[in-house]
């Protein structure tokens, strides 16, 4: 065949060979990736999903950087084991304000889609400090330096507003008042109604860590006690062929 | 270099093209190989007509099995649940006290209610219900909030002090270190520490049974035995919640606990929290 014997061409041209390759790399993509965005079978309307509060996501940050992840998953899988321990498996919609995504690929510890409000605040304060106080079995290392750490929420605003530029639908009034609500968030004694305004009744506003200060510890426990309760799942019905 | 080999008779074609003089036979590829490949393939567009596959304009083909993977996890979930169902209805019609009457309605609660509870329990009150620093144990004789099937069957589904349930069990203590004096904390908690504990200062303790009397025994009692309707625990049993140390019980004084247990009415089903509760109470405590 004509086109075949032009084979050689390819074979004996690497800047070509580099070109066309790429062109099949690309085309392969393409095909993979693009009906994603706009097949109305991968992405589900959901109510109550919010982005996160500015502490939230300083605590999601210390999430990321002490590298939970590596041991604890956030997607829960629909089946049936799943289910019964963590709860309802896991929805697309409920990551599409993550910027990575945390999914994870291996429970060391357990999934923690759903780890919201499952235990008190002083349990995770407890558990960070010394995993081993309160489950013996546990092989979690101790964080509890986060609660050493305070933190002042300088440049949560700038993270907000980068959360913005790839998606996130933060508005200019969250971002002009990021480090205010920041702070409020963890005083009950502060004048946190800007703070609901902007995120919404829902929005858990306590001293998390139960120390004065402001620290890391209250960061990653708003964080995760946030984690899974977004959803409103009495307005939902999942659809089975998704 | 060696030497190109002549072609020998009987060697099979060469493929035809060259390269710097070397050529290749065009051997067939083995059979076996071959056929697995078309194997494949034609399991390739079987799969595909199957299960759900192609992007199309406004969803993937489903496949003709109709297979999803939330199909599937639902399917059996219901399965489970309709199996059940029977041993659930008849748990949530027996009046608590009835259960356990009926053996094998005591077994499948305790049974179920164990598996709940190794689930959404033991990470505060550990596997084997023995409790951590802070919170309860449940195998002992000691109830904040009363031990009996009612008062673990509300505490299970309200909590205690969330946020989340208006009906949480609530109380809280004050902290006594913006109330009291420092040398009457010294007092009272030599008097709480006297209770169960002969080592104490005695002259102290004997001054902090006025201390007591006048800012403690509201909740705890006048005897300091504690009160389940307030969740003011027994002063007098050696079962300390966030230990009986001096200094432990100094911080009590000072800044007050304030036990946080979340309401499981909205994550358990009323069969779910009717077995634990069974399960909770047969563990050697229950009243």
């Amino acid at each position: 065949m004509a086109m075949l014997d032009k084979h050689k061409i390819l074979e004996t041209n690497a800047t070509l060979l580099l070109v066309f390759s790429f062109l099949v790399v690309t085309i392969g993509g393409i095909v993979q990736i693009t009906p994603l965005f706009y097949l109305e079978n991968t992405i589900e309307k959901v109510e109550g999903m919010r982005p996160y509060t500015p502490l939230e996501m300083a605590g999601r940050d210390i999430y990321i950087r002490e590298g939970c992840y590596v041991c604890h998953s956030q997607m829960i899988r629909p089946m049936r084991d799943e289910v019964e321990r963590y709860g309802h498996y896991s929805l697309a919609a409920e990551s599409m304000y993550d910027h990575p995504f945390q999914w994870g690929s291996k429970r060391t510890g357990p999934d923690l889609a759903r780890v919201g409000g499952r235990y008190s605040d002083q349990w995770h304060v407890d558990h960070l400090r010394d995993p081993q106080s309160v489950v013996p079995e546990s092989v979690m290392p101790k964080y509890g330096f986060l609660e050493h750490r305070i933190i002042d929420g300088k440049y949560i605003g700038d993270v907000l507003a980068a959360n913005a530029l790839v998606g996130t639908p933060y508005t200019d009034e969250m971002l002009e008042n990021a480090q205010a609500d920041f702070r409020a968030q963890a005083d009950p004694d502060s004048d946190y109604d800007g703070l609901l305004e902007r995120y919404g009744e829902k929005v858990s506003i306590r001293n998390f860590d139960g120390q004065a200060e402001l620290t890391e510890a209250d960061a990653l426990v708003a964080y995760l006690q946030m984690l899974g309760t977004l959803v409103d799942f009495s307005t939902f019905t999942p659809d089975a062929n998704r | 270099m060696s030497k190109t080999p002549e072609k020998q008779p009987g060697d099979p074609n060469t493929t035809g093209h060259t390269w710097d003089g070397i050529e290749e036979f065009d051997n067939p590829m083995p059979r076996w190989w071959l056929w697995t490949f078309y194997a494949t393939i034609f399991w390739a567009v079987i799969y595909t007509i199957m299960y759900p596959a192609w992007p199309l304009v406004q969803s993937a083909t489903a496949g003709v099995t109709g297979w999803s993977s939330r199909g599937e996890a639902q399917q059996e979930l219901v399965a489970f649940q309709e199996a059940n169902a029977p041993w659930n209805a008849r748990l949530v019609e027996t009046p608590l006290e009835d259960i356990s009457k009926d053996p094998e309605l005591q077994q499948y609660a305790v049974n179920a209610g164990g598996a709940v509870f190794r689930t959404w329990c033991a990470q505060c009150h550990g596997s084997g219900a023995q409790g951590a620093p802070g919170f309860p144990n449940l195998l002992d004789d000691a109830w904040l909030w009363g031990g009996s099937l009612e008062d673990i069957e509300t505490t299970v589904a309200y909590g205690i002090r969330n946020e989340e349930s208006d009906d949480a069990r609530y109380s809280e203590m004050p902290a006594f270190g913006e109330i009291l004096e420092r040398d009457e904390i010294t007092q009272v908690v030599q008097y709480v520490m006297s209770l169960t504990n002969a080592q104490t200062d005695d002259a102290a303790a004997q001054a902090g049974k006025v201390v007591f009397e006048d800012n403690c025994a509201a909740c705890h009692g006048e005897d300091g035995t504690g009160d389940v309707f307030q969740g003011a625990p027994n002063l007098t049993d050696a079962i300390w919640l966030y230990g009986g140390s001096q200094e432990a019980v100094t911080q009590t004084v000072l800044n007050s606990r304030f036990g946080v247990m979340p309401a499981w009415e909205n994550r358990l089903s009323d069969a779910q929290i009717r077995a634990v509760t069974a399960y909770v109470h047969q563990l050697g405590g229950g009243q």
